[in-house]
């Protein structure tokens, strides 16, 4: 199948959809409609309100009345009103981006540490596998208590999440370097330091970068489920807020945006992830 | 101390140590039920300072299994691996490894899997690539420095391997298999590249094959082991071919014929137990 008509089909399945939403929606059919305005709100007053979010940066979401003030852009702590949809979409990508980083780099770093030292990785392998297992939601409460409601909480819960992609990444990536590759590096001549710059870095790297696209969104998913539990920015607020008011336009008029925001950045994680797995196989490469 | 002895002694001495020398090696592999697998057993073996020697066997007799003794990968159970006359212990730095698997860094272009033999050593990066370069030309890989090895064929990348190796100048060379998985063909191409890269320096070399003909179209020496579980060295054999040789076109000659005769018939009741083992 070339481009073009790949293109034309996803953007039918598109159009299908948003059909059949603004049919149910706008047109009565016996009178009723089968997906009423108070409940599903239409595709025309959801594209009405984001084009005004962004367009007017003074009409904001639910209450939020004040003009923009770039010297208060990030000052988080101000409450809703004075934030436009533009500070809160910068307010999500700076806690993604910090979850994103700190998560990494705790994974990369304790990933290798245990991949290094089999007894330590022993010890520890239960407690590892009970965080794991614990759904991350139940912390956000906690993170709220300790670390109040400005970013670091909402940073905090997208750590947890990223923090075990890249950790079991990176571990499995060390443990799993070929052992021919590795033989043939010490025959080489390389010395522990030599071995770790050339053989378990880059291969850990690349395993980790294989699962970039799911650390990345997790990190997102962090932030925005954070700042729906409570906070006083972001998407996930915005949304939050609207929820509160019964606004449904202002839910699906976030959610695409959340959707659109999380679409653009996926698509720079490809980006990166083309530049830094050059030397991989096309097949290995696009996997995420 | 008998005089005989004492001759014999400074005999030992003043005669140019093997490159490598197996003495009384013997490798048990440790197995599930605390029980161990007798891979090699009583294996004396000389490899002399310029000599190129093969070592022939059925497959799963332990062909590997040595060489990583002479590398110092794996510790022998008993006995000892002399290196020119010092016992080894470790690594053996005077080596170069070519092993069976493909084990250049699939994350380096060809030239930087060069490079990196020299400049873990300390060499100036740039100098590196420079002799990288000249060390890719010389096994035919000149234009293909910036690719990665997924991008290049099986043969290529044993190139890679091999420039890889050569490049640090080891006074040993450890050879697996290095051409067996590529086509007839292309294993003739690179026999000969071997023998013109070898023709050089002449440094003690020990190549592993399964092919009995390759075995004696290349090498000085062929040495036969048998079937395992205990495989040891069966037979030795010289090969008085004249060189330079053609690897392909040594294999008309009658005298080639009449060594792989000879070899072969020694060879094949030990394949034959191989599989019989399988079999069974
Ligand atoms: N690490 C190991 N543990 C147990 N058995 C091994 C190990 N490595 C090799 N062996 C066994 O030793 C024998 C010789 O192996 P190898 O040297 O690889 O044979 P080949 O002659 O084909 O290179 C085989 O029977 C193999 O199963
Ligand atoms: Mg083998």
């Amino acid at each position: 199948m070339n481009r073009v008509t790949l293109l034309l089909l996803q953007a039918l399945v598109a159009v299908v959809a948003i059909g059949i939403w603004h049919i149910g929606s706008s047109v009565p059919i016996g009178g009723t409609y089968f997906l009423p305005k108070f409940f599903f709100s239409t595709p025309a007053d959801v594209a009405t309100r984001v084009w005004t979010l962004f367009a007017d940066g003074t009409v904001k979401i639910a209450t939020c009345t004040e003009p923009i003030d770039l010297t208060r852009l990030i000052n988080i702590s101000a409450p809703c009103f004075g934030k436009t949809v533009w500070q809160h979409l910068l307010i999500t990508l700076i806690e993604g981006l910090l979850a994103f980083a700190i998560g990494a780099a705790a994974g990369v770093a304790i990933g290798f540490w245990l991949a290094r030292h089999p007894l330590l990785s022993a010890i520890f392998d239960p407690y590892i596998k009970m965080l794991n297992a614990l759904p991350r939601v139940v912390l956000a409460p906690i993170f709220l208590l300790w670390l109040g409601l400005g970013i670091w909480s909402k940073v905090a819960l997208g750590v947890t999440l990223v923090f075990f992609i890249v950790f079991f990444n990176v571990y499995q990536g060390v443990k799993e370097v070929s052992p021919a590759i590795l033989a043939n590096a010490r025959m080489l001549g390389m010395n522990e330091r030599q071995l770790f710059r050339n053989v378990y870095w880059p291969s850990a790297l690349s395993w980790m970068f294989s699962s970039l696209h799911t650390s990345v969104g997790f990190a997102i998913i962090g932030a925005v489920v954070g700042e729906y539990l409570g906070s006083a920015a972001g998407l996930g607020y915005m949304i939050q807020q609207a929820e509160g008011t019964f606004d449904t336009t202002g839910v699906f008029a976030g959610m695409v945006i959340l959707a659109v925001f999380v679409l653009i950045i996926d698509w720079f994680v490809t980006l990166i992830e083309r530049r830094l797995l050059v030397w991989r196989p096309p097949s290995a490469a696009g996997q995420g | 101390m008998s005089d005989r002895q004492a001759e014999r002694e400074t005999a030992a001495q003043h005669a140019p140590a093997a490159a490598i020398s197996f003495d009384g090696v013997a490798i048990d592999f440790p197995v599930a039920g605390g029980a161990s697998y007798p891979a090699v057993t009583r294996t004396d073996l000389k490899v002399g300072a310029h000599e190129f020697v093969a070592i022939v066997g059925p497959t799963g007799c332990g062909k590997s299994t040595l060489l990583n003794v002479a590398a110092g990968l794996l510790a022998p159970s008993t006995g000892q691996t002399l290196v020119f006359g010092a016992p080894l212990v470790g690594l053996n730095r005077s080596a170069g490894y070519l092993f069976q698997q493909d084990a250049v860094m699939p994350w380096k272009t060809a030239r930087d899997n060069v490079a990196i033999s020299l400049e873990i050593a300390g060499t100036a990066r740039a100098e590196a690539l420079e002799r990288a370069q000249g060390w890719l030309k010389r096994v035919g890989l000149s234009a293909f420095g910036d690719r990665y090895p997924h991008q290049l064929s099986g043969g290529q990348r044993k190139r890679v391997g091999l420039a890889q190796v050569l490049i640090r100048d080891p006074k040993v060379l450890l050879m697996d298999e290095p051409f067996g998985p590529l086509d007839a063909q292309t294993r003739q191409i690179m026999g000969n590249l071997l023998l013109d890269l070898w023709a050089l320096d002449r440094k003690a070399v020990l190549f592993v094959t399964h092919d009995l003909e390759e075995a004696i179209a290349l090498s000085d020496r062929v040495v036969i082991m048998s079937a395992g579980p205990s495989a040891r060295i069966i037979g030795d054999h010289a090969i008085d071919l004249e060189r330079p040789r053609d690897a392909s076109e040594v294999r008309l000659l009658p005298r080639f014929h009449e060594l792989h005769k000879a070899i072969w018939g020694q060879l094949r009741a030990e394949v034959l137990k191989a599989y019989g083992e399988d079999a069974g």
